[in-house]
């Protein structure tokens, strides 16, 4: 009996702790959300239910704008680093442990390393190679730091694959690219796909680096939100936060959720 | 086909953009601007405000991590015990906040703090005294819990997963009561997370600049605004990178403290 109602007791505590967490990481955000339907600028008075700043944010040149660039850049970057990072991974699996940890550790240093570091870094070597800060900087930085996650992603993958199914495709007479892509591609697609959705994510997430890389001129969503807060919050940023709140939490259902991607996750 | 050839553009695109750059704020950080060798960039640390912004930094980003460890470690059990296994979805909802635009999150946080702001509307409305939030140490350490609060419980999180139940249910036939298991038990086989989650809260926290920007207004300044105030307005990049020479020794700390007691990458996040 005594037992029963400390394990009770201890339950309580338990579901008062999660709600004290989940409170306090979702309260600042569901006040933005519900800021951005509210017909009055002053933040402490519900002025009604409207839709004007959703409605002021897509009649914003400046705004479509910052939100086009982000998501070119996201997607070009995370294409690109699939790519670069899938090969790169096929090839470091075959490489022996010497190399592949050096490269490994090279990959490394830009998940490390902190955000400033990494951009300033990146800043001076555009400007050293002479490349203009702008629209091509700000992609080059974000397949940078893409690329260490499609690795990641890939890697396990490459880990679980049987050796021999390849062998044998290429014993019955399969050019290599063909045993590839008809043996191996399709046992590491999920750990690709996810590499890539990871990528898309972190790239539309980013500020610190795109701060250093993007040159006057060109925004992406986040360092017009940075501009824009310097200056005092209109509350089309509000209606902007709901949409990249919305939009992120869809991409990491997806990511998350996604048939065969968390099993053979670590 | 050699299958080494595959990383040929990756090897070259990590030596453009990871390692001349870091080289080149090597470059920077020890020479002035006529190219010349010299450790002044370097030793302008210890100068009063650029030693009063790092200590600042280092004492907030400590407060905070300390903080976020607190907290983190009994969700990360809670969680444990109650979730279905990784990808369920209570884990879920605790690690989403990780990957929301951290500017948003700020964002957020101005907005409840501020003069104007929620919380103050909320004291008003109860005739309570405003209360001055914004533009304190506390309003940045509470910015930087909050925002890194995620990357604590989720290494941790991820090596309870793997502490056998059997261990535990041992420990506590052989007479362990709660504490004990938990400081002989939990807590060491929790190492590689709790070490991996301090230096993914610690690092971002040492450097950020955004976070003391809008919460901590302009008067608080860390190392981070510093030198974002080089490169961006100031334009001396060669104390910018002296100052980042200083600030990598802290980050290569973390990272030699990571290769020690995380070997396996066990207490990784992704």
């Amino acid at each position: 009996m005594m037992k029963k109602t400390k394990d009770r007791f201890k339950q309580i505590v338990e579901n008062f702790y999660l709600v004290f967490i989940m409170v306090f990481l979702y309260a600042p955000i569901a006040t933005l959300i519900v800021l951005s339907f509210s017909n009055s600028k002053s933040r402490t008075q519900w002025g009604g239910f409207t839709l004007r700043w959703y409605i002021e944010m897509f009649k914003s040149a400046t705004i479509m704008n910052a939100l086009q660039n982000t998501l070119v850049i996201a997607f070009a970057s995370a294409l690109i680093a699939t790519i670069i990072g899938t090969a790169a991974a096929i090839a470091i699996s075959s490489m022996k442990p010497f190399p592949r940890t050096v490269i490994m550790g090279i990959t490394n240093i830009p998940m490390l390393n902190a955000d400033i570091v990494t951009g300033i870094s990146l800043m001076l070597g555009f400007i050293a190679f002479g490349i203009s800060l702008g629209f091509k900087t700000i992609l080059i930085a974000h397949i940078t730091f893409n690329i260490p996650y499609v690795i990641l992603s890939v890697m396990p993958k490459l880990k679980q694959t049987n050796k021999s199914v390849y062998e044998a495709a290429m014993d019955l007479g399969a050019s290599p690219i063909f045993a590839f892509f008809k043996v191996v591609f399709p046992d590491i697609l999920p750990g690709v796909l996810s590499g890539f959705l990871l990528a898309f994510t972190m790239s539309l997430d980013d500020f610190i680096i795109t701060h250093f890389t993007k040159g006057a001129g060109i925004n992406t969503l986040s360092t017009l939100i940075y501009s824009e807060v310097r200056r005092g919050i209109k509350p089309s940023m509000y209606a902007l936060s709901t949409v990249i709140f919305v939009t992120v939490l869809g991409l990491l259902i997806v990511t998350n959720f996604a048939p065969g991607r968390k099993r053979e996750s670590r | 086909m050699n299958k080494k050839l595959l990383s040929g553009p990756y090897l070259v695109w990590m030596v453009g953009f990871t390692v001349i750059p870091l080289l080149l704020i090597v470059y920077y950080g020890l020479t002035d601007k006529s190219g010349a060798f010299t450790l002044a960039n370097i030793v302008s640390i210890t100068t009063a405000e650029h030693a009063k912004a790092l200590w600042l930094s280092l004492g907030l980003s400590f407060i905070s991590t300390m903080i976020c460890l607190v907290l983190a470690y009994p969700l990360a059990m809670i969680l444990r015990k109650r979730g279905v296994g990784r990808g369920s979805f209570v884990v879920f909802i605790f690690i989403l906040p990780m990957w929301m635009n951290f500017l948003l999150r700020t964002l957020a946080w101005q907005t409840l703090l501020e003069r104007n702001g929620v919380i103050n509307g909320i004291l008003k409305a109860l005739h309570l005294p405003g209360q001055s939030l914004i533009n304190t140490p506390g309003a940045i350490i509470l910015g930087m819990v909050y925002n890194f609060l995620p990357f604590m419980v989720l290494p941790i999180y991820n090596v309870l997963c793997k502490i056998d139940d059997n261990t535990i249910n041992a420990a506590h036939d052989l007479g362990a009561d709660f504490y004990q298991t938990l400081v002989r038990i939990w807590m060491p086989l929790s190492i590689p997370g709790i070490i991996s989650g301090i230096t993914m809260v610690f690092v971002p926290a040492l450097t950020t600049f955004v976070i003391s920007n809008l919460l901590g207004g302009s008067k608080i300044l860390l190392i981070g605004n510093v030198i974002e105030q080089e490169f961006t307005r100031g334009s001396n990049w060669h104390l910018g990178s002296g100052l980042s020479l200083v600030l990598m020794i802290f980050i290569l700390a973390s990272m030699a403290l990571i290769a020690k007691y995380d070997k396996e990458g066990e207490g990784t996040a992704f």
